[in-house]
């Protein structure tokens, strides 16, 4: 029997772009050019597909992220550091965190322990 | 049905649909039967108990209920579980006992066990449980499924039983998944294992089964277990070792030394072959066809020419 393979996990392209595609994607927010948003803007991240988009995803400190389940099949986010452990969400069901702290912050569904993905807090260096 | 590209080609491992395969693996003296899509189960039992002669002990092997699902896929998953129930019902031969491998509910809720153990009571028969992912959805990450299916179990639902003379263990391979890995069993699970089996005699037949695949059936997905390779370890020395999953909502199987594997259909939604969609998300077919891939599998063994045949049903033909 094979052995059980650890994924690669996938490299983001680039953090700016993705966080400019989550701009576009945050509809609630009407009004708001990428140019004009402040730093700390809530930003969204997808599940689609069994897949956390964007992958990785850089912010600043203070920023909320919220996690938005487009899949018919339940999904939970669970930070491996246990900082945050969402329920379980439905279709179309959100889960919420605040992240204050600088630092890499590793997460997984923990129904579908493939699924992994990364919040990176960051202060700007402008 | 789908025979992974990755996987070994054991024999008997392939089989198409529509075409019943019958294939003698002389070390175990193992025989595989698989109905694809056979126009009816009961013409292929009745094939099946022409060739035998000992009484057979049959068992029967439902899976991922999913009991709440209401998804384009399939938006009655109740219903389909109470035509699979009545399926059960209607087959000429009574199984012993009905293994369900998990995915009772979709989202652990009260409503959807009470719904799931009404319409299962109606075979009439007893019922042996492991719990899927979805069952352990709970606040207490798994007391509604031990308070109602745990009583005699071990750590989060382990057991085992012997009936007929062959040996069954019920395994948990959902609970503390790690990033990034499988399903996963634990140590404590392991050395259970390693326990129960020190005193059974090699020519005892194994029965395993559990919710994810223990074997690596396509890691992209998850579809394995990361310690599922102890679990065969531990069985290596008996004759004739039967490994029945779920989790994947589809039929694939292949025969390993002594081992033969399985995986079972859904009676809730079918899920894609490995690697031929973007997820391995519910699967949407023409309405005509769900009940084609949805369905139950029996099991059966003979005694003293220690045949074992698993036969896939679909729910219709």
């Amino acid at each position: 029997m094979p052995s059980a393979q650890r994924l690669p996990r996938r490299k983001a392209g680039c953090g700016i772009a993705a966080i400019t595609l989550q701009i576009l994607a945050l509809a609630p927010v009407p009004g708001i050019a990428a140019a004009e948003r402040t730093r700390t803007d809530p930003v969204v991240i997808r599940i689609d597909n069994f897949t956390f988009a964007p992958q990785t995803l850089t912010v600043a400190p203070g920023t909320s992220v919220t996690w938005v389940n487009g899949d018919d099949i339940p999904h939970t986010v669970v930070a491996q550091n246990k900082l945050f452990r969402s329920k379980t969400l439905d279709t179309d069901e959100r889960f919420t965190f605040t992240f204050q702290v600088p630092g890499e912050y590793a997460y997984f569904c923990s129904l579908h322990p493939h699924m992994t993905g990364t919040v990176v807090v960051k202060a700007s260096t402008d | 049905m789908h025979h992974h590209p990755d996987s070994p080609s054991a024999p008997g491992a392939v089989s198409r649909r529509g075409a019943l395969e019958c294939m003698t693996w002389a070390g175990a003296g193992l025989l595989w039967s698989l109905a694809g899509g056979l126009p009816s189960a009961v013409g292929l039992g009745r094939a099946l108990a022409a060739e035998t002669v000992a009484a057979p002990f049959t068992f029967l092997q439902i899976s991922d209920s999913h009991v709440g699902f209401n998804k384009p896929a399939n938006p009655d998953a109740l219903g389909t579980l109470r035509e699979a129930v009545a399926q059960i019902r209607a087959l000429p031969e009574k199984p012993a006992f009905i293994i369900h491998t998990g995915d009772i509910s979709h989202l652990s809720k009260d409503q959807e066990f009470d719904d799931a153990d009404q319409i299962l009571r109606e075979t009439g028969l007893p019922l042996f449980f492991v719990p899927g992912e979805h069952d352990l959805l709970d606040d207490g990450q798994g007391r509604a499924y031990r308070d109602r299916y745990g009583k005699g179990t071990r750590g989060a639902g382990w057991y085992s039983f012997d009936r007929q003379g062959v040996h069954f263990i019920g395994l948990v391979n959902v609970v503390d998944l790690r990033a990034g890995g499988l399903g996963n069993l634990g140590s404590a699970q392991l050395d259970w294992l390693e326990r129960d089996v020190a005193g059974l005699a090699s020519s005892m037949p194994i029965v395993v089964f559990a919710h994810i695949p223990l074997w690596t059936v396509y890691p992209e997905w998850g579809w394995g277990t990361q310690d599922g390779a102890r679990v065969l370890a531990c069985l290596k020395r008996f004759g004739s070792v039967t490994v029945l999953n779920g989790h994947i909502h589809q039929i694939i199987q292949k025969v390993e030394g002594n081992v033969a594997f399985h995986t079972a259909r859904s009676t809730a939604f079918p899920q894609p072959a490995p690697g031929t969609a973007p997820s391995p998300g519910p699967l949407k077919v023409p309405a005509g066809e769900l009940r084609r891939v949805l369905g139950i599998a029996s099991v059966q063994f003979v005694r003293g020419s220690e045949p074992l045949a698993i036969i896939d049903t679909p729910l219709a033909g």
